[in-house]
């Protein structure tokens, strides 16, 4: 599932995608703009990361209407401000559908917000693509689309993943302690990190969880430290890595291994207690993923106009891959069905499989869940760079240990 | 389960005496700006994370030593504090109507800060965040000791302002019984611009703290609210030492929780006390 050759196999449905991308006019877009509409956390407790998807956004939109635009026509995306509130979020799309009239919707970022979408679009018909859902059994509308590769059972496959990238380590932990988050993907993907353990048969010496929000990380750090554990599985969202590493510095101690699940990436690659972390990963820009034209292309776009925007990292890495991804999934929908009605998209999209610039996706198993794409990286002298599994490290890396 | 070492326990009282600090400093304007303008200054909070971006970017921009900031903030913080203070005499806000046009400056500054510096979160990296003091097996880090004796030297020097100078006597006279004070000379506006400006100041001096401890992102102004306003309360309205000592009360109980029970359980601790004290002393708040 994992390995790299899998991935370029010929697939009809591939080859049809490619086929109609590579194919378009250069003419510039003509006619009533396609109006795409969603919300994004601009503001709030997960402004951090939706900043990323923005950019990703814009600069695919931008393609877009370089090139001619979708069917021809300029390509409008209306995004408002969901304030990182999920009912916000639900009403904002309700204003996008019945009062902006969009022509299409795509999904917010993060997973209560993203339910809160998908309900509206049930609502109303409307096909949604979403960029990262961490919840799969809650997603439940026929035609919603993941472009997160988790697959449909990432709570476990996701800790598995990391397990054996542990394994192979010449000393491999045997006790872990767990500290989480509670936020909900998040919750999720660290009590399944509690079943894998066990299952595997190692011996879980701590687990913590604190509510999304919390400020004081010291006695949590002071917590781990007691329990000498050989590998800390923190199940972080955003910033909560970052604090949690501060509280740690400050009592000098630093976990023997450690992954997050879902950092504020450039925030946690920067901070030098943060030396050899884990997390999960679908893209990172360094070869192999960079050997596709389209990715290495985004990557140079996105650094550029992340340096623009101020962002204190401007690599491509795992969220921006998804948030492109989704637009790469939303216009091989729309290139493929010739037009924009979200049922016969949706139904193309579940007999195809769409290449993007995290892999082939596919939204045919549970839930309209694909393969779990995801990969292992590390930070290495301050960067991000994929370490698991060896078909998608970066040339030369390996698995570094304190 | 295992029992939690002397060694963690210990810490996380020392964790709690800090994170308790920073309540009370936070807490300090705020409570004399309800306590004695019965204002309740909802901008405060955003006015020290505005303080603690204008020190991170004076210090990774500007070269400037971190305390060396509070040169620049603390007085343009004092007129922005009189400014405010302006405002509201000249259209005679009301308590409550200051919690409403406070959320609005709080939401306005927000935005200032992340037009300015994004949402991307900013992190200080100054020569104190590296610096630490081991006392046997405790862990003392330097920006957490400076908080701790930034806010007890603040709150100290608050209440005997208060207490033994003319300026605070009239202050709390005019704040007891503003016509009876203006009867005897107390110019109440005056003095309500110096306490505005005060209470402005100490938010930019909380803001220095905020910056050498914690990642900054503009959302985070609202995480400290809830605390804050608890420490606030338990410790008396316009009581200058009540918002340590609440401050620091609460952040120990956080600490001990987190250390013996469960973390998700250390939000309810300041509610929890709060509910107690509106039970027991409401009529000294």
């Amino acid at each position: 599932m994992k390995s790299a050759g899998k991935f370029v196999a010929p697939i009809a449905g591939v080859a049809l995608v490619l086929g109609l991308a590579a194919g378009p006019s250069l003419a510039a877009p003509s006619g009533p703009p396609i109006r795409i509409g969603s919300t994004l956390s601009l503001t709030g407790p997960l402004s951090g990361t939706a900043i990323i998807h923005k950019l990703a956004g814009e600069i695919y939109v931008d393609q877009l209407n370089r090139k001619n635009g979708l069917l021809g026509r300029p390509v409008e995306w209306i995004v408002k401000d969901d304030q990182s509130k999920p009912d916000l979020a639900r009403t904002l799309y309700e204003q996008l559908i019945t009062v902006d009239k969009v022509d299409l919707v795509i999904g917010p970022y993060a997973t209560p917000n993203i339910v809160s979408a998908m309900g509206v679009a049930q609502r109303y018909n409307k096909m949604l693509v979403h960029h990262t859902m961490g919840i799969p059994s809650l997603a439940k509308y026929e035609m919603q689309v993941p472009a997160w590769s988790v697959g449909p059972n990432p709570e476990t496959t996701v800790p598995n993943t990391v397990l054996d990238a542990l394994a192979t380590l010449p000393r491999p932990p045997k006790t872990v302690a767990i500290v989480t988050s509670k936020f909900p993907s998040v919750y999720l993907m660290s009590k399944g990190a509690q079943d894998v353990i066990k299952k595997r048969g190692l011996t879980e010496v701590l687990f913590l969880e604190w509510e999304f929000g919390n400020r004081d990380y010291g006695a949590i750090a002071n917590r781990v430290k007691d329990a000498k554990p050989d590998f800390v599985w923190v199940g972080a969202i955003g910033l909560e890595g970052n604090q949690l590493l501060d509280a740690m510095k400050k009592i000098d101690y630093v976990p023997p291994l450690h992954f997050y699940m879902y950092p504020a990436p450039g925030p946690l690659a920067k901070l030098p207690e943060a030396k050899n972390a884990l997390a999960a990963s679908i893209f990172e820009q360094h070869p192999p993923f960079t050997n596709n034209p389209v990715a290495a292309e985004f990557v140079k776009l996105y650094n550029d106009r992340a340096a623009k925007a101020g962002l204190a990292d401007n690599a491509v890495e795992t969220q921006a891959a998804a948030s492109y991804s989704t637009w790469q999934v939303l216009e091989a929908a729309v290139t493929a069905t010739k037009g924009l009605d979200d049922k016969a998209m949706s139904d193309w999209l579940k007999k195809n499989q769409v290449d993007t610039i995290q892999g082939r996706l596919r939204f045919d198993r549970n839930n309209n869940y694909g393969d779990d794409l995801m990969r292992v990286k590390q930070v290495q002298n301050g960067q991000w760079v994929t370490v698991w599994p060896k078909d998608w490290a970066a040339p030369g890396a390996r698995i570094l240990t304190q | 389960m295992n029992l939690p070492s002397a060694t963690l326990l210990a810490q996380s009282v020392l964790s709690g005496v800090f994170i308790g600090a920073l309540y009370g400093l936070l807490g300090l304007g705020l409570s004399l700006c309800w306590g004695m303008l019965r204002q309740i200054n909802l901008a405060h909070f955003a006015l020290a994370f505005l303080g603690a971006y204008l020190t991170y970017q004076l210090s990774t921009v500007g070269g400037l030593d971190p305390l060396a900031t509070l040169l620049v903030v603390v007085p343009a913080f004092f007129a922005f504090g009189v400014l405010m203070q302006w405002l509201f005499a000249r259209f005679a806000i009301t308590p409550f109507n200051s919690l409403l046009v406070t959320f609005g400056i709080t939401v306005i500054i927000e935005s200032a800060i992340q037009a300015v510096w994004t949402a991307d979160p900013r992190m200080l990296d100054s020569a104190y965040g590296h610096v630490k003091f081991k006392v046997g097996a405790l862990y003392v880090p330097l920006p957490e000791l400076l908080t701790l004796v930034l806010a007890s030297l603040l709150a100290i020097a608050a209440w005997a302002a208060l207490r033994y100078t003319d300026l605070g006597k009239a202050m709390r006279a005019a704040a007891e019984d503003a016509p009876t004070a203006a009867a005897f000379g107390v110019n109440e506006r005056r003095l309500g611009f110096l306490l505005s400006g005060a209470s402005a100041a100490f938010a930019g001096i909380a803001g220095l703290c905020l910056a050498l401890s914690f990642t900054l992102a503009p959302s985070q102004i609202y995480s400290w609210v809830g605390v804050v306003f608890a420490a606030v309360m338990i410790g008396g309205l316009g009581n200058p030492l009540g918002p340590l000592v609440a401050g620091i009360v609460i952040g120990v109980s956080e600490s001990l929780t987190m250390a013996l029970t469960a973390p998700a359980w250390a939000p309810l601790v300041s509610f929890s006390l709060l509910i107690v004290v509106l039970l027991v002393r409401a009529e000294k708040i």
